[in-house]
């Protein structure tokens, strides 16, 4: 049997990054310099994503522009016809850089941004400066004329800056917005007590989403992904195990989302050592969730599940201890009683950030 | 979308041939539109410089179809298109 190809790939250039956001979805073993592939790996890797099928690719990171050869990247993806779009802090662009990249070809630039104030966003980048740097960049981007998303990034310490978030979207020139509520992978897990939102909060970005969509139409385009320990039913991840998308890692390891490392019987393959075409359709990581074969109840009988797919595999195992089973946001599962308690605990808890560390060091960074 | 209205794509829309599945698509950021026929031929002719008027004439005349027909059913997809921000109008 032939899977239908991937649309997306996500590549994950580096691990490095000068931010340390405690929510940074890297895992929290990090690849080192010395393992990230090289400029001609990518340049194959990425032909070889759209011979497979892949239209949009996303230059990510770790910070994406700590590679010195980010513009030969985005060349070489043009080059092969894949719709470029650049995820990035901001911090480390120049403007001589993003003139580079624009000569390259590069379609499209999300940016992320960690707080509206300077307070607010310095403390959860771990970064002082940053959001000086970060508003300069903004500047710039804007200048050049790149088409723009901004991506903010909520929770608990920063939720009621997102009316202002919405207003710097649109300062910005950006058409579209992303807000993002916390999702707890990588090292928003070991937050979830410094960073989950209050039942209220949730409820609250929910309206004032609705409201703006409303009030924004064919201005500002926002996408919004709630915070799910407080939803009904789960997200449909990367629009399903193994059928629209799929990561790489900096080091060159496929994987069909970011988490996958952390389901430890999965045995994922690298671009090192196979064809992404052949990854892709013959993986048995890949292929261990395609579809609903894997699924056990609430999920074989349900009517939902051709449109979440049980929700994610990479959360079945870090909340329930096993990726097979439902996704315990989802209400239906004997888990969801369970987790809704705890995140209304973890909302309540007046814990210290816990910061990423960078990648090969043991110990967490001080945030200055 | 009036007849003088001169649609464009913005910076960061564009027309795709998707080789793999021998279909056009429209590139934008975070989404792919795969396109059939019919908004292939609207969009393709979506230049920057000609009216909706024009358009319509002309894919009227290729298709051998009444204007007016035509222009409800490409207002109504342009329109579509032009909420999500994947279309402007000068
Ligand atoms: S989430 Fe923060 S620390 Fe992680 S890559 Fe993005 S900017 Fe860097
Ligand atoms: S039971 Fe499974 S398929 Fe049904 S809504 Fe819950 S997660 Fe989705």
């Amino acid at each position: 049997m032939t899977h239908q190809p991937p649309i997306a790939m996500l590549a994950e250039l580096t691990h490095r990054c000068p931010l340390s956001c405690p929510y940074c979805s890297n895992p929290v073993e990090m690849a080192r310099q010395e393992q990230e592939l090289s400029t001609e790996d990518w340049v194959r890797v990425f032909r070889e994503a759209a011979e497979l099928g892949v239209l949009q690719l996303h230059l990510s990171g770790g910070e994406p522009a700590t590679r010195r050869d980010l513009t030969d990247l985005v060349k070489a993806a043009r080059d092969a016809g894949l719709y470029t779009n650049l995820i990035t802090s901001g911090i480390g662009l120049t403007e001589r850089r993003l003139r580079e990249l624009d000569e390259a070809g590069l379609d499209h630039i999300q940016l992320s941004l960690q707080g509206t104030t300077p307070e607010m966003a310095d403390e959860i980048g771990g970064y002082k400066g940053g959001y000086a740097r970060k508003m300069q960049v903004a500047g710039w981007i804007k200048e050049i004329g790149f088409p723009l998303t901004l991506n903010a990034v909520l929770h608990r310490r920063n939720l009621h800056q997102l009316p202002r978030a919405l207003e710097m979207a649109q300062e910005m020139g950006a058409r579209r917005i992303e807000v993002a509520t916390v999702q707890f992978h990588g090292w928003a897990l070991q937050n979830r007590d410094a960073l989950m939102p209050t039942r209220e909060q949730a409820k609250e970005a929910s309206r004032l989403v609705a409201e703006a969509r409303v009030a924004l139409k064919g201005k500002l385009v926002i996408d919004y992904v709630p915070a799910d320990y407080h939803s009904d039913y789960p997200k449909r991840c990367m629009g399903g195990w193994g059928t629209t998308g799929l990561n790489i890692a900096p080091d060159g390891v496929v994987l069909p989302c970011h988490a996958a490392q952390t389901i430890p019987h999965l045995e994922f393959w690298s671009v090192s050592d196979h064809a992404l075409g052949d990854i892709w359709q013959n993986n048995p990581a890949f292929n261990a969730y395609r579809g609903t074969d894997w699924m056990s109840e609430p999920c074989t009988s349900c009517d939902r599940k051709l449109k979440d797919f049980g929700g994610c595999r990479c959360q079945a195992m870090a909340l329930a201890g096993d990726a097979s089973v439902t996704d315990p946001v989802c209400k239906k599962s004997p888990h969801h009683p369970d987790l809704a308690a705890r995140a209304d605990a973890h909302a309540a808890s007046d814990a210290a950030l816990v910061y990423r560390s960078a990648p090969g060091k043991a110990q967490t960074e001080p945030a200055e | 979308m009036e007849g003088a209205d001169i649609p464009c794509l913005p910076r960061g829309v564009r027309l795709h041939h998707d080789k793999v599945r021998d279909a056009w698509v429209l590139l934008a950021p975070e989404r792919a539109v795969r396109l059939d026929p019919i908004g292939h031929a609207i969009l393709s002719r979506v230049d920057g410089t000609a009216s909706f008027d024009q358009i319509t004439a002309d894919l009227a005349a290729t298709y051998n179809a009444p204007q007016e027909q035509i222009a409800g059913d490409a207002a109504g997809f342009l329109n579509a298109l032009r909420e999500r921000l994947f279309l402007e109008v000068a």
